[in-house]
């Protein structure tokens, strides 16, 4: 018998469209960011973890937390490095992209480490210009 | 020989797209003796300025002279103790270009546009010298009479009289509606 076409509105409803989700927790941003600031506040951290942290971390969806740039910059300087810790306020600001008061915060909540580690941002040195 | 030509060009190729991913200059200034070519040694780590990578695999300057070597030196003591001038030349050891320099506008979209127009130019003209000698005459029936002798045909024969052809003619005046 075929079945008249208004018949088929009254089939039973299709089972509830199942979310196709994994069964992992999900990382909280809390989380995410304690485990980065961990990572990079690691004593005897090397050079190269150091460069492969920023460049993951940089590859990311997301501008670092204050807290992450600061553990990084502390890295920086047990290894004696000023040169990457002013490469990373200038890729922090190149990540905000349009977004242009997110560098200004970040600059305005690291002000007491830059202060102290000595460190100079990209605009004191006049390295935010051609 | 043709299949030659092709990897000379693949070889072309590839060596342009690693000279644009780094600057040849010292990087030749690391290597302490003369190299036959100067391909690049993709065994060693590569410098690259890219915005997704804030930390290349390797310094911009390897070989440093004596200052460079003191001011390394100065570095491991406090940053604060460094002038402005120093810092700016730790980063410049380090580093080539600035996110600003690596990210500087290029003019080179007015060599696409302006090489665009030059193909159409050309174009243009290749396809006006096919009009006067490659296409052979034109055929009798695009002639001013033979036109005039097939529209009379056509309103002769009453060819599509209701909402086309012949119903815009005004068969008693015999001019167009």
């Amino acid at each position: 018998m075929v079945r008249e076409r208004r018949d088929l509105y009254s089939l039973p409803d299709a089972p509830l469209a199942s979310r196709c989700y994994s069964h992992s927790k999900v990382e909280t941003d809390e989380e995410f960011d304690a485990r980065w600031v961990t990572y990079f506040s690691k004593p005897d951290i090397d050079a190269w973890e150091l460069k492969k942290g920023m460049n993951t971390l940089i590859g990311y969806d997301l501008v670092p937390e204050p807290k992450i740039v600061d553990s990084a910059l502390r890295a920086c300087r047990r290894l004696n490095d000023l040169a990457s810790a002013i490469r990373i306020l200038e890729a922090v600001k190149d990540k905000s992209g349009p977004h242009k008061d997110i560098y200004p915060y970040l600059i305005q909540e690291l002000k007491p480490t830059l202060t102290e580690l000595g460190i100079s941002t990209p605009e004191e040195l006049g390295m935010d210009k051609l | 020989m043709l299949h030659l030509k092709l990897g000379r060009v693949g070889c072309l190729l590839t060596r342009r797209a690693m000279v644009a991913l780094t600057d040849s200059g010292a990087r030749l200034s690391t290597h302490g003796h003369h190299e036959v070519s100067d391909q690049l040694d993709m065994s060693q780590p590569i410098y690259s300025d890219r915005p997704d990578t804030p930390l290349p695999d390797r310094p911009w300057k390897d070989v440093l002279d004596a200052t460079d070597k003191s001011l390394k030196q100065k570095e491991k003591g406090p940053w604060s103790a460094l002038s402005k001038e120093e810092k700016i030349a730790l980063y410049r050891l380090k580093f080539n270009h600035t996110y600003p320099e690596m990210k500087r506008p290029s003019q080179e979209w007015k060599t696409v546009i302006g090489g665009m127009f030059f193909v159409f130019g050309f174009t243009g003209l290749v396809v006006f010298w096919q009009g006067l000698y490659v296409y052979p005459p034109q055929p009798p029936t695009f002639g001013e009479d033979w036109q005039a002798k097939q529209v009379q045909r056509m309103l002769d024969m009453r060819i599509n009289p209701i909402e086309g052809f012949s119903a815009k003619w005004d068969y008693e005046k015999k001019q167009w509606k």
